[in-house]
């Protein structure tokens, strides 16, 4: 090809040349690309748009459609049963998020630098990260099984009274907050021991020579320099805990008296029990619409802070 | 263990003239509970999966069993279709990731080295989709499978895995930081775009291509989602379907069911500990497409 212009510059038919090989470059870059790009954009972007639509109708899936109009949406605003769920899902943020950045962040200052048997304790810590949420689920089922399970075992040993765990309506999501946290505190300690590797050496020893202590150094920093590591994971762990679905659906079913029933878990109860595949696309969309719109303040209120810091 | 976490950091400044009260560093003392706490869940798994299935209905449950017997393995074997539902997700996961390296490698290597018309429009579509939650896939994507006939297959459970757009900024991003020389030689010396790209360059991209290897088995392997909704044919179940729906009709026979899980995670967890470099580079990367 380098050739082939080389020979053609100059010549009056160069223009022409030029096109060719810009089309040749377009069939030759979309021949690299475009499998990958319709496979992502038509499972994505394609039905994204069409569930827009569905959420503006009435639609069981077989009969014809009605159009509503926005009429789905005013619909969810007076649901009680899906201001319960977003009550479960803001109930299971609360529990899980603050822990799960947390945990990230104390043990990445655990397991960071150099410790003897760091390799044992990494190990015990990530393995859960790859056991699904149907094994996760199940395990759950188990460990804390009201009459045979080990925890309320180890509470009767230490003295402590028994629980009612999955089937209480109080604890249920607590129980699965804390399996979550086990599954996923690797993640957060990941991110988190990432940032600390990437804070200059020079700094500490800076504020180590400056008469820093070590709390102070943590403080005055190494706290600040995560910062905007710390804004980024409780931004993903809030956006992934609104989507809890997996392990309410292998443990508790959203029971007891729906004390776990999640939005997605509502959402996947309407589209796929009782086939209302246009108000279940509202209700998907509306999740979206509040994720979008959590996050923007989350970005928006970290930047406002961290300018009036400098 | 891993290059990038041994390097003496920051964070963990060497004791310098500290005073040292204890023999070992304090870590150990928060270390050892979290770790043994991390590390029950999986270990009480392991031991009910060997247990005589009588002992875990019995009130105290012991914590280690009187003798390890296989029976919740012969039992799993009789009484469910798990080598089927292992078939399945060795199956899903083995095309999931053959077809994202391939795709993923060859759109992310389009997109780094290639300059052609709509070329931003395709990189900007795909990572708008990033940020599209599955929940709002879920009801077109089943109406779509279900006009195509994919519902109730082991396809249903492949397709959503085919290509991924993290595989593609993964690939691209590993691609920019290639020097393009060696492209440029490969190029002089008469091979074309493809030559290139297969001898020249896929060659160099083997981490990158580990870690989305890595990324995608666990999204396929551990998918429950899209087997939930499109899959109610227990020939195509996958092994978290399976289990997911199996553990309903044995819920008390805990050595089966836990004998299901270790089916189901031991691969994984094999493959984590001889790999976690790896991993953990994925679980890094992951989070950082966001």
């Amino acid at each position: 090809m380098v050739t082939h212009t080389a020979v053609l510059r100059g010549s009056p038919s160069r223009a022409r040349a030029r096109r060719l090989g810009s089309a040749k470059r377009t069939v030759e870059g979309w021949g690299f690309v475009a499998p990958a790009t319709i496979l992502i954009l038509g499972l994505s972007i394609f039905p994204a748009a069409w569930a827009f639509l569905l959420s503006l109708e009435k639609w069981n899936g077989f009969s014809t459609p009605t159009f509503l109009g926005g009429g789905n949406y005013a619909e969810i605003v007076g649901d009680q049963q899906f201001w319960d769920a977003f009550g479960h899902t803001a109930l299971y943020v609360v529990l899980f998020v603050p822990a799960s950045v947390l945990a990230g962040l104390v043990l990445a200052l655990l397991l960071n630098g150099r410790i003897r048997f760091v390799g044992v304790y990494r190990t015990a810590i990530f393995v859960p990260f790859v056991v699904s949420p149907a094994t996760t689920g199940i395990l759950t089922n188990y460990l804390f099984d009201q009459q045979f399970g080990i925890v309320n075992h180890v509470l009767g040993v230490v003295g402590l009274p028994q629980q009612g765990w999955l089937t209480d309506r109080h604890q249920a999501m607590l129980v699965i907050a804390i399996m979550s946290l086990w599954g996923s505190a690797a993640f957060t300690t990941v991110i988190y021991l990432a940032a600390l590797q990437d804070i200059p050496a020079e700094l500490l020893e800076a504020a180590a020579i400056d008469g820093a202590n070590r709390w102070q150094a943590f403080w005055k920093v190494v706290w600040p320099e995560l910062a905007a590591v710390t804004v980024f994971v409780t931004i993903w762990q809030t956006v992934q805990a609104t989507q809890l679905f997996d392990l309410v659906y292998t443990t508790t079913r959203g029971g007891p008296l729906n004390a776990t029933e999640t939005i997605v878990y509502y959402l996947w109860d309407t589209a796929f029990h009782q086939f209302q595949f246009g108000y279940g696309s509202a209700v998907a969309y509306v999740l979206f619409g509040g994720t979008l719109i959590v996050t923007l303040i989350f970005v928006l209120v970290s930047r406002r802070r961290s300018s009036e810091v400098i | 263990m891993t290059a990038v976490l041994r390097r003496p950091t920051a964070a963990a400044p060497r004791a310098r003239g500290r005073r040292r009260m204890l023999p070992f560093s304090p870590r150990h003392i928060a270390l050892i509970p979290i770790a043994f706490v991390f590390a029950v869940p999986l270990l009480q798994m392991f031991l009910a999966a060997l247990s005589p299935s009588a002992e875990l209905i019995q009130y105290p449950p012991p914590f280690i069993p009187s003798h390890l017997t296989l029976s919740g393995f012969q039992r799993l074997f009789a009484q469910s279709d798990i080598l089927r539902w292992l078939g399945n997700t060795v199956i899903v996961s083995v095309v999931a990731i053959v077809s994202n390296l391939v795709l993923c490698s060859l759109a992310g290597y389009g997109f780094a080295r290639l300059r052609f018309h709509g070329k931003n429009f395709g990189f900007f579509g795909i990572l708008a989709t990033i940020m599209i939650p599955t929940q709002v896939l879920m009801i077109p994507t089943f109406v779509m499978f279900a006009s195509v006939g994919l519902t109730d297959t082991l396809g249903a459970a492949i397709v959503p895995w085919l290509a991924s757009s993290f595989g593609v900024f993964l690939m691209r991003q590993f691609f920019l930081s290639l020097p393009a020389e060696l492209e440029e030689a490969g190029l002089i010396d008469g091979c074309n775009r493809l030559q290139v790209f297969w001898r020249i360059v896929l060659p160099l991209a083997k981490p990158a291509l580990a870690t989305l290897a890595i990324f995608t088995l666990l999204g396929a392997w551990n998918d429950l989602v899209w087997p939930i909704i499109a899959i109610n044919n227990p020939g195509a179940f996958t092994l978290q379907l399976g289990m997911a729906n199996f553990q309903g009709v044995r819920r008390t026979d805990w050595a089966l069911l836990m004998a299901g899980n270790v089916v189901a995670t031991l691969p994984l967890v094999l493959f984590f500990v001889a790999a976690q470099k790896q991993f953990v580079a994925t679980m890094t990367f992951s989070g950082l497409k966001g």
